[in-house]
């Protein structure tokens, strides 16, 4: 097990021949994964290095049985590409693009929820379940496979966090990466269900950071659903305070949004936090080992 | 992006949401001259992006010529800051606007509902002053409203708002008109937040936009080229300036300890922990993915010229970012531009093997290395002389 991708995961790459798209479909096919196909209208017909490449996400599905795509392409035609997927009847979508506007992810994030699609991101490393496959930019070199999942709002972080599990001696089942815009596909809440029914997953790290109230409504979840321990790690206590803009942000989540706000909200439901992301490693394996 | 209460209520005028008369004055003279066009009593209101300007005396009342002109030159130059300790910001510009005289005043905003995924309409009776009181002490007072993400707001939707809010039957059908333009405004210029505090009565029972606070999404600006034209005379801080014309992520702190970090989270993370070790960052300053050695040296020249700076820390994961190409960046800059500041390099991801080697052979003896985040705050606090304080 694991969750979102694995070894029944069948690829399609929104943008393989771009830069970004052949470098890192090519690198997630070094990885193990299953990239059946790439789309870029217009060039239907070619391959990138053996995978053929349609022009339409539907030949893409007909043609191939691909079940996942991996959104690379430009922000302006990003939720476009999102929408293509979901409408071809691809059952997951991981969009890695950053600087996708937030009103276009406000109608894609409701026609993906209205056809049961998993969305995750946009503006996220994607996922790796470690072994199985990989699908986005997650340097899978870095993980090994094992009892700990991993959720984030933060590309890099997670690197550092998983590296830091890894040098402990603990691996991954998955590690998500959830996306750091206002509205991404998936939120916290929406890992952390799947990680508490994946067999695989014995405990669960959660990396949050300032902004929005993701990670409160988490706490809460986590308290009254979740039987596997969680550690969180929260970046941001030093971020300034941002100007002040009106008054509304504040009066709908009844949160700063503050990395203070977001540990004590977490402390109070019994999560423990880590200070810095080796701390959080080192209360982590001792979590699983307890 | 936030505008400025002006850029606001331009954009209000463009989609026929009704603002008072006034006109944007950059210095007193062309203040005198929007007045004497808009007529006396004007308001003359200093264009910062933060609250409180009222209590800080950036807001003023002139009956005359004089009293415009003494007015504006007060304003423009002052230092005001934010009710929660922003800024302080210097006024550098004026809004001149024909004086209002007020029956009421609401509260109504649209807003991004970051939870919900969806647009949320909020408004009160009771407006001009702290909202997030009147939502705390009476939260009916204030009506939530979220929009639906396929239909938007039906103007049965919209009147029944205002009237769960109290707005008098004579001023409600101005009011959900006034909501719908507000999600209309929203969706068609990609704004995340758009507040009138106070939206007010004026004389002859109108109803307009007595202030204006609104946030563009950054993101949308490649489809609103007169919107991104707005940000780049935003002004502010010389380094934030240089960065933004650089195309980095970069905020300003109060310390004197550089930092240069690879993606929000992880820059994020170093800062918390060189605070940690006892130090105070000069800075944030996210690099973004896939950071070549053109990007590196911009970065490197932005941090440095900020004359607090004592050392400097690199912390990079490489996972679209290449080791090699940060350690080509951190030494072609340090050798154009004769960097002699301390500076502590954690390495770690894709390449970072070869990008130690290379900064190891390019023999520049101001560069540390760490092999852990931790290590490398604690080297980079101690090469800064401690606490900084």
């Amino acid at each position: 097990m694991s969750i979102i991708v694995d070894q029944d995961t069948r690829l399609v790459v929104a943008g393989l021949t771009g830069r970004e798209g052949s470098f890192h479909g090519l690198r997630n096919r070094e990885q193990g994964t299953e990239v059946v196909a790439g789309v870029t209208p217009g060039k239907g017909g070619q391959d990138v290095e053996g995978i053929p490449v349609f022009d339409t996400v539907a030949e893409a599905v007909s043609e191939t049985g691909a079940n996942t795509s991996m959104i690379l392409v430009p922000p302006p035609f990003a939720a476009g590409a999102m929408d293509e997927a979901i409408d071809a009847g691809i059952g997951t979508v991981i969009a890695i693009t950053e600087g996708v506007p937030v009103m276009d992810m406000l109608d894609t994030y409701w026609k993906a929820r209205d056809a049961g699609v998993r969305l995750i991101g946009p503006n996220c490393p994607g996922v790796l379940s470690p072994g199985k496959a990989n699908v986005g930019i997650i340097p899978a070199e870095f993980f090994e496979a094992g009892p700990i999942g991993v959720v984030s709002k933060s590309g890099t972080l997670t690197y550092q966090i998983g590296n830091e599990l890894g040098q402990a001696g603990a691996g991954n089942s998955s590690i998500v990466g959830i996306g750091g815009d206002p509205v991404v596909g998936s939120d916290f809440v929406d890992v952390l269900a799947l990680f508490e029914e994946d067999p695989e997953t014995e405990m669960i790290v959660m990396v949050g950071e300032i902004g929005g109230d993701a990670e409160e409504r988490a706490a809460e979840y986590i308290a009254e659903n979740l039987s596997k321990p969680v550690v969180a790690y929260i970046a941001g206590f030093t971020a300034p305070p941002g100007k002040q803009m009106g008054h509304a942000g504040a009066i709908i989540s009844g949160s700063s949004g503050t990395a203070q706000a977001k540990k004590d909200a977490l402390e109070a439901k019994g999560i423990r936090v880590g200070k810095s992301p080796t701390e959080t490693a080192t209360i982590a394996v001792e979590v699983l080992g307890g | 992006m936030d505008l400025l209460e002006y850029q606001g209520k331009e954009l209000f005028s463009k989609h026929g949401l009704p603002v008072p008369v006034g006109k944007h004055a950059p210095d007193a003279e062309s203040a005198v001259e929007a007045a004497d066009q808009i007529g006396y009593p004007v308001a003359v209101k200093a264009q910062v992006l933060i609250g409180g300007r009222g209590k800080a005396g950036g807001i003023k009342i002139a009956s005359n010529a004089e009293e415009a002109a003494a007015h504006a030159e007060a304003i423009i130059g002052m230092e005001i800051t934010g009710p929660h300790g922003e800024g302080p910001f210097t006024v550098g510009e004026l809004w001149i606007e024909e004086g209002s005289e007020i029956e009421a005043e609401y509260y109504a905003s649209v807003i991004l509902d970051r939870a919900a995924k969806k647009l949320l309409v909020l408004l009160s009776a009771t407006g001009g002053m702290d909202v997030e009181a009147i939502a705390e002490s009476d939260p009916d007072a204030l009506v939530r409203h979220h929009v639906d993400p396929v239909k938007g707001l039906a103007e049965d939707e919209a009147v029944e708002v205002a009237r769960k809010a109290g707005i008098p039957e004579e001023t409600a059908d101005q009011v959900a008109a006034i909501l719908i333009s507000l999600v209309e405004i929203a969706k068609a210029e990609d704004a995340t937040l758009i507040e009138l505090n106070p939206l007010a009565v004026v004389a002859g029972g109108k109803v307009v936009a007595l202030d204006a606070k609104v946030t563009i999404d950054g993101n949308s600006l490649f489809r609103h080229p007169e919107l991104a034209d707005l940000a780049d005379d935003l002004g502010g801080d010389p380094q934030e300036e240089m960065a933004r014309r650089k195309g980095l992520t970069y905020v300003k702190l109060d310390g004197d300890i550089g930092v240069f970090g690879n993606g929000a989270g992880l820059c994020m993370s170093t800062l918390d922990v060189v605070a940690q070790a006892g130090g105070r960052p000069a800075n944030f300053l996210d690099a973004g993915g896939g950071a070549r050695a053109e990007g590196i040296m911009d970065a490197l020249e932005v941090i440095t010229s900020d004359p607090k700076v004592k050392a400097v820390l690199f912390n990079i994961f490489g996972g679209i970012t290449r080791g090699d190409e940060v350690a080509r960046g951190i030494i072609e800059a340090t050798e154009r531009s004769g960097i002699d500041l301390p500076m502590v390099v954690r390495l770690d991801g894709t390449n970072s093997d070869e990008g130690l080697a290379l900064l190891s052979e390019s023999g520049i003896d101001n560069l540390h290395y760490e092999k852990t985040m931790l290590g490398a705050a604690e080297k980079v606090v101690e090469l800064a002389g401690g606490s900084g304080e």
